[in-house]
């Protein structure tokens, strides 16, 4: 396992807010089955960090590649397609659930794919909903209810790397560890690997294989 | 030239600024506070109108293209500039997209009627050009505050939806484009709803005023319809190129939504 090459490797990140560096220096590789987790306290920038490792905001020092390319040579849709970054706050476009998970293969990007409802369900199913999920409008959904949307919509698009932002944070634990069990069945499949930011320091030690303390790195 | 309308003097100027006094009473018995700005209003009215009217009378006796382009040139330079001093938000470069839009769609659409509607000889006959030129900047303009307003605040309320997109993987056109789209229609609805009612409930200034100086009202109301095409091409234009622009400053080419150009006006 450690003799693959890295899928996703950070160098020398830094990150400024006015004069202030939130961090600098922060390197490291994320491999093929990783699963890290993204630990500081609140407000010392994890959310950034996430941000700048798919290019939401400029790079301002280091250099971030995946499978060897910079995001600029992946061309940016490209690059995060298979980076995935989904975010803390779990936003529905317009229409129901389905729409939701349908629409995201009218971008370029992913017109080559289809919409799989079969396995869309399948993960319902193992998150302990039905079918007629896919049917709620999603400007209704519960935060909770938004981010298993959010997730699915992801997941369904076959990323190789996944950037979760408190990915349990509205759920109940239940629903949590159901979360759980389907990362972790997705992250044994080949060439996959996910790093994740959680409040909850029980949940990281769960999830995750290691940690990056952000603290580090101011 | 002999006159067929009555001139009016600076007496009977004095009397119609009695009228003004209806708004300041109003203003003192309902203790509107509006007195002061009122009266600072009528009197910036007096004497910017008085001062283009003799700007005018001179520029009307010059023969020279190049006197008469550059007066055009400063007109649309401060409707470019004012276009931009009415909206809520600020980036670096807005004016400059702004004179830009102004300058080539006011440009393109009088040229056009210039020389090819309207045939004037010569083609920038001041008599013909500076007024044509003043109602199409004075409506882009309206339509460039309102498309470029709506733009910046679509994307600030939306900013969510869009990164959503964007992390997705959409380019920045796929992510922003419904705001484009939206931005452009909002700045066109004023065009738009004034020809829907011209001349039922609204009749229109320049058609008045040939009507008063004793042009056939038929002849006026060509030239009017004319002057509204001229506008409403004018103002499409003018609100696309800025939303565009726009567009291409705050959505990176490296696909971001960069609100962190905008800033609230008057922060500088």
């Amino acid at each position: 396992m450690e003799l693959s090459l890295p899928l996703l490797s950070v160098k020398n990140l830094g990150r400024q807010l006015g004069d202030r560096w939130l961090w600098r220096g922060v390197s490291f590789e994320l491999r093929a089955g990783d699963c890290m987790g993204l630990v500081a306290p609140s407000g010392a920038g994890k959310t950034l960090l996430m941000r700048n490792l798919v290019v939401l905001d400029p790079i301002q020092q280091g250099e971030v590649r995946f499978e060897g390319k910079t995001p600029a040579e992946w061309e940016l849709p490209a690059y995060r397609s298979r980076v995935m970054y989904v975010p803390q706050r779990a936003i529905a476009l317009d229409g129901t659930v389905q729409d939701n998970l349908k629409q995201v293969f009218d971008l370029a990007i992913h017109r080559q794919r289809q919409f799989q409802p079969d396995t869309v369900c399948t993960w319902l199913k193992q998150l302990g909903r039905g079918p007629e999920f896919l049917n709620l409008t999603g400007s209704r959904l519960s935060g909770g209810e938004a981010q298993i949307l959010a997730l699915l919509r992801a997941l369904q698009l076959d990323p190789q790397v996944l950037l979760l932002d408190e990915p349990t944070a509205s759920l109940d634990a239940a629903t949590t560890a159901k979360v759980e069990a389907l990362l972790h069945d997705w992250l044994r499949q080949p060439e996959r690997a996910c790093m994740l930011t959680s409040h909850d320091t029980e949940q990281i030690r769960r999830v995750t294989h290691r940690q990056l303390n952000l603290g580090d790195f101011v | 030239m002999e006159n067929n309308y009555i001139a009016i003097g600076y007496g009977q100027l004095a009397l119609s600024a009695l009228l003004i006094l209806v708004n300041v009473g109003l203003s003192a018995a309902l203790r509107l506070g509006l007195g002061r700005s009122l009266l600072v209003a009528a009197l910036r009215m007096v004497v910017q109108l008085l001062l283009i009217g003799f700007v005018l009378e001179w520029l009307f006796t010059q023969d020279n293209a190049l006197v008469v382009v550059a007066i055009a040139l400063v007109m649309a330079a401060i409707a470019g500039v004012s276009a931009v001093n009415r909206t809520q938000r600020r980036f670096g470069g807005i004016y400059w997209h702004s004179l830009l839009s102004v300058l080539s769609a006011s440009a393109l659409v009088t040229g056009f009627a210039m020389v090819g509607i309207i045939r004037v000889q010569p083609w920038y006959d001041p008599q013909y050009l500076i007024p044509m030129l003043g109602m199409v900047l004075g409506n882009t303009l309206n339509g460039i505050s309102l498309g470029l307003d709506r733009f910046m605040e679509g994307l600030i309320t939306q900013r969510d939806q869009i990164e959503t997109l964007l992390v997705l993987g959409a380019t920045r056109w796929e992510a922003a484009h419904d705001q484009v789209r939206s931005a452009i229609r909002v700045g066109m609805i004023p065009t738009i709803n004034s020809m829907t009612v011209m001349g039922l409930v609204s009749l229109p200034g320049m058609m008045t005023g040939q009507i008063l100086a004793g042009a056939n009202p038929i002849d006026a109301v060509r030239y009017q319809i004319v002057i509204m095409f001229m506008i409403a091409a004018g103002a499409a234009l003018g609100i696309f190129a800025v939303v565009l622009l726009a567009y291409r400053r705050l959505l990176s080419p490296e696909h971001q939504l960069r609100l962190d150009y905008l800033e609230k006006a008057g922060h500088r």
